[in-house]
């Protein structure tokens, strides 16, 4: 690991410009569909801090996507504050749920964590379904205002491809920061961790505040991108989905989860349109992944290309990927 | 330095600790023997945090650290290695030692900085120290036994301890690769001025390094003394020097 060497900083650049010149050529719908694609991932990669970096099983992440998404919409339809001060306010909101959940969560190992996250995550999504004075229950929240020079089809697709950029660079820098380093070395071996002297439990803690941060984030541009909540936001169903996205990527790998979420959310639009079934095709995918692909489609690439790069991040499941 | 005072330890009625004493001054080499479940590992997770005793106590420097976490323990300045190769498998040699050297520098929380950047020189001091630096770009997880074990010490170095506690430093070590990972101890021990408590299976090699031996039977303390001393104690043969099979 020297750094960043020019060849995929090159890839990413080509990348995004080709991604910065889509709007106008694609029809509106793939430009909705590619924005749809950007929120999931950001989705996708906040969950795989926790899951994959650092071996938390925060089976119900999707509702810090939730809480971001309602304290947004919330904050601009019934409180009427300022756009900016939404933006803000709402990460915050479900960094702070993230908190006070994930408090609680860090106390327990594996399993036992994540069957605490789990049902304390669908508490929320029980407030936001019955309380139906704040959050209109079932029926959500409709025609948000959101000014058009941001929720307009190809403003709202800039506009999120901006933040997920952004937001994708920042979590890049955390990764390879002395923190996600730690945080990596906590999922291999908690108990050798804290007799080097780190306090595992608040390093957790700090990643799943971070990381529901990012959710919180990616739940605001849910809402730019849709102007309308409902609580299937903060649903176990999400939660999963978001979970099978970053295994399918590869959750030992940095992007995959990117490509996770590009492959599931492409599957429900166009299977999506000659059966409701589509999660059938999901289904098979993940079983012939687990036999074939147990790093993931990214992290079998890294393997199988990778050379070096990245090879901590996704080494072979039996340990033994010699260098 | 290091004093263990009437230490007891019980897991559902049995008493794996019972009344263990130790005393550690600073400098010393100090081994803990004893049989198989005699208790030895379970005193070192006393001492360092792991488990809390439920009576007796663990003073370190005149301070009484028997409920503190392990990584506060550490933070006082006592680093351990594990029986059981305990290091970051998916993490190269490097890195399994740099998180160590930044959680000293308490640097483990910076956010923004690369890490690759950070803490080499240190690392790299302690790779080459025990010898590990060509292996530094290695997966931990590809090592060689003995090479995992010397990897132990290194990260429980990059703590930069004053008291380091070693269980079982060479088991399932060839006899060349325990006398030289022996000859490592005792030279670390003088280099770096380092108290050291160890525990070990190998009498020829507790006699030859230690300065001071504690002799562990049914978790409770027998003798601690010189070598000599503990040669002619008639309850400790009987207890460990053959006297189970005569």
């Amino acid at each position: 690991m020297k750094g960043l060497s020019l060849k995929p900083l090159l890839l990413c650049a080509v990348l995004l410009v080709i991604l910065l010149l889509l709007p106008p050529i694609l029809p509106r719908f793939y430009t909705y569909i590619l924005a749809s694609i950007f929120v999931t991932a950001l989705l996708a990669m906040s969950l795989n801090m926790v899951v994959g970096h650092g071996g938390m099983f925060q089976f119900h992440h999707g509702a810090f996507y939730g809480v971001g998404a309602y304290a947004f919409a919330l904050l601009l339809f019934k409180a009427h504050m300022p756009l900016w001060f939404g933006f803000i306010a709402a990460p915050v909101i479900a960094a702070f749920a993230g908190l006070l959940i994930g408090w609680f969560c860090v106390r327990l190992t594996s399993l036992y964590f994540g069957m605490l996250q789990i049902s304390l995550g669908s508490l929320l999504w029980a407030i936001v379904f019955r309380w139906y004075a704040l959050t209109n229950g079932d029926d959500g929240i409709h025609g948000v205002p959101i000014p058009s020079s941001i929720s307009s089809s190809s403003n709202a697709y800039y506009f999120i491809l901006f933040f997920f950029v952004l937001c994708l660079g920042v979590m890049y820098l955390i990764h390879r920061s002395p923190f996600g380093m730690t945080l990596q070395a906590i999922r291999d071996n908690p108990a050798r961790c804290s007799a080097v002297g780190i306090n595992v439990r608040r390093h957790q803690l700090m990643a799943i505040v971070i990381a529901t941060f990012f959710a919180g984030v990616a739940g605001v541009l849910f809402v730019v991108l849709e102007k309308s909540v409902f609580p299937d936001l903060l649903f176990w169903v999400l939660s999963l989905e978001i979970f099978i996205m970053c295994l399918l990527g590869g959750w030992f790998t940095f992007a995959g989860p990117i490509l996770g979420a590009a492959i599931t959310v492409a599957l429900r639009t166009f299977v999506g349109i000659y059966t409701e079934y589509w999660t059938l095709i999901l289904g098979v995918l993940l079983i012939l992944l687990i036999f074939f692909l147990p790093e993931g489609v990214m992290g079998f690439f890294v393997q199988k290309f990778g050379k070096g790069r990245d090879k901590e991040a996704a080494p072979a499941r039996g340990q033994h990927a010699e260098s | 330095m290091l004093k263990v005072e009437n230490l007891y330890k019980s897991f559902d009625k049995f008493l794996a600790v019972s009344g263990a004493e130790l005393t550690v001054d600073k400098g010393q080499l100090v081994a803990v023997i004893g049989p198989n479940g005699a208790g030895k590992t379970t005193l070192f997770n006393l001492i360092t945090g792991m488990l809390k005793p439920d009576r007796g106590r663990v003073v370190f420097n005149e301070e009484d650290i028997s409920k503190l976490p392990p990584h506060d323990i550490c933070r006082k300045g006592i680093a351990r290695s594990f029986q059981i190769a305990n290091v970051f498998p998916r993490l190269s040699v490097f890195k399994n030692v740099q998180v160590a050297v930044l959680s000293q520098q308490r640097k483990s929380n910076t956010l923004f900085r690369p890490a690759h950047r950070m803490a080499v020189e240190e690392t790299n001091r302690i790779l080459s120290s025990v010898g590990l630096l060509d292996k530094a770009d290695h997966l931990a997880g590809s090592l060689s036994h003995g090479d995992h074990r010397i990897l132990e010490i290194a990260i429980a170095l990059g703590n930069e301890p004053q008291m380091l506690i070693l269980d079982e430093p060479t088991a399932g070590m060839s006899p060349d690769e325990t006398s030289s990972t022996m000859g490592l101890i005792k030279r670390l021990a003088e280099t770096h001025g380092l108290t050291i408590l160890f525990c070990e299976h190998d009498m020829d090699v507790v006699f030859n390094t230690a300065q001071s031996i504690m002799v562990m039977h049914y978790g409770k303390t027998i003798i601690q003394g010189k070598p000599e001393e503990v040669k002619s104690n008639m309850e400790v043969q009987e207890a460990y020097l053959g006297g189970a099979d005569a």
